[in-house]
């Protein structure tokens, strides 16, 4: 890895009060930026120095900053989570830019997902879909059976690990071309259609979480493939087929 | 669930527009096989034709089922992607979509449309002419006709240019239409890579066999 050295950036970031009020792109110059820095770690840098000069600091979701909450989002560079694969914002690093780069920061944009604040979205449409039927109902009055006690096919069982994998942090929707939430709902009822203990409640499931999906506003998959590619968690396609594959037997079922 | 609020769903509406635009890839598949004739046998070409224009199962029964297949898949592509426009209602500054999905993906829509607009020259060339010689002017039966039609109307180097380019225009909407009208279906599975091998073949054999067809007749009538 070659060593870390200072760079000077210009960035273009997307500025807006509150939920209602009008936004606009705002140009900042942000000089000795560390290559060694993380990207969200700049933006610390860039509020540090808007916060010395009485200015309002740039607003953006983090959390764990180690890629698997699935707090951090922001659009960069025309790329969710910026142009890696495979990454979150927060392990996007500043030795990705050159010396002089300008760097585009916009928040996700869906119908779905309204700006609180610059660069902050609310995602709460994913909970209200994963609260129509991302779960498995299990009695918890002391007769709960041991999961491993439940032999599993070891295809499947990877299948629904990788799916579970999914952290929900809506880049799929913010890269589709139409602002689909498919690849995170196909994610969510895979990873419980494909065990035995997700099975009892598989119809009612997908159902209701499609219907909620509907409900929120999204737009309609039209398997451009790009949520897959810019999918920090590598969550596949395969699961969006799964889930059609599901609504059509449940709709025939109920 | 009832019904109608499944049939109002995302999902059942990507299946519609699956299964209509599978079916229409089956009737252009037909369409291109018969117009091949015309290059080896006129008489052949003649014969199913005449044969095509004239069975009642195919006239009154495929022939309104196929139009009605063409105007739910235009009209269902219309409805979708303003849907689809209407769930991102800020755009990105920078949107950078060639990153991580192909032209042909992202641009269906304006694929489509060119096609529509090459089906409106397509009926004004051939299917209104037929329509009005058989059922409005009745006339007599004559079985040798057809391929004569088709060559005069290939004389022509702009109507020859148009319809290259629309060709053009549904190889790239075929190229990204017939894989994802099977993903839409619910089909990924083991089959899917030779599928999809399939797919960019039917995406390319068909149209440019099409042209080839309209730049054989142009040059050699």
């Amino acid at each position: 890895m070659s060593a870390a050295k200072n760079i000077n950036i210009n960035l273009k970031i997307w500025r807006q009060k509150n939920a209602k009020a009008k936004g606009s792109m705002e140009t900042y110059k942000l000089d000795n930026v560390s290559t060694a820095s993380s990207f969200l770690e700049m933006l610390d840098q860039l509020n540090e120095e808007l916060v010395n000069e009485k200015k309002e600091p740039v607003a953006f979701d983090h959390d764990c900053r180690e890629g698997i909450c699935g707090m951090c989002s922001l659009y960069i560079n025309g790329r969710a989570h910026g142009p890696d694969t495979g990454t979150t914002t927060c392990q996007l690093h500043m030795r990705k830019f050159n010396d002089g780069d300008t760097i585009f920061i916009e928040p996700w944009r869906s119908k779905a997902f309204p700006v609180v604040k610059d660069l902050v979205v609310d995602r709460s449409s994913f909970d209200r879909i994963q609260q129509a039927g991302g779960f498995v109902s299990v009695n918890t009055s002391g007769n709960t059976i041991d999961a491993n006690a439940t032999p599993i096919n070891k295809g499947d069982a990877d299948k629904s690990f990788e799916a579970a994998a999914c952290i929900g942090c809506g880049a799929c929707v913010a890269t589709c071309k139409n602002g689909s939430a498919m690849l995170f709902v196909g994610a969510k009822v895979s990873q419980y259609a494909l065990l035995p203990q997700g099975k009892v409640e598989a119809t009612e499931r997908v159902l209701n979480m499609v219907r909620q999906m509907d409900e929120e506003g999204f737009g309609n998959c039209t398997n451009t493939g790009a949520c897959e590619v810019e999918c920090p968690k590598g969550i596949s396609l395969e699961n969006i087929a799964r889930m059609n594959r599901e609504y059509l037997s449940a709709s025939l079922k109920g | 669930m009832a019904k109608s609020t499944m049939l109002k769903s995302s999902i059942a509406k990507k299946v519609a527009m699956a299964l209509s635009g599978l079916f229409l890839m089956l009737f252009l598949a037909q369409h291109f096989f018969i117009n091949m004739t015309s290059v080896f046998s006129p008489d052949t070409f003649n014969s199913i034709s005449h044969f095509m224009g004239n069975n009642p199962l195919v006239q009154y029964v495929i022939q309104p089922i196929l139009i009605v297949g063409v105007i739910f898949h235009f009209i269902m592509g219309f409805t979708l992607d303003l849907k689809n426009r209407n769930a991102r209602p800020v755009s990105y500054v920078k949107f950078d979509g060639a990153a991580n999905s192909s032209w042909a993906s992202r641009n269906m829509i304006i694929s489509g449309s060119v096609v529509l607009a090459f089906l409106g020259l397509h009926f004004y060339d051939f299917w209104f002419p037929e329509m009005i010689y058989k059922y409005v002017d009745v006339n007599a039966l004559e079985p040798t006709r057809y391929f004569h039609e088709l060559a005069e109307k290939f004389e022509s180097p702009v109507r020859t240019g148009l319809y290259c380019f629309s060709f053009l225009l549904l190889s790239l909407h075929l190229w990204h239409g017939f894989n994802s009208s099977f993903q839409s279906v619910g089909a990924n599975n083991k089959f899917t890579k030779a599928s999809h091998k399939f797919g960019y073949a039917f995406a390319i054999v068909i149209p440019f066999g099409f042209i080839f067809i309209a730049l054989f007749h142009h040059f050699n009538h």
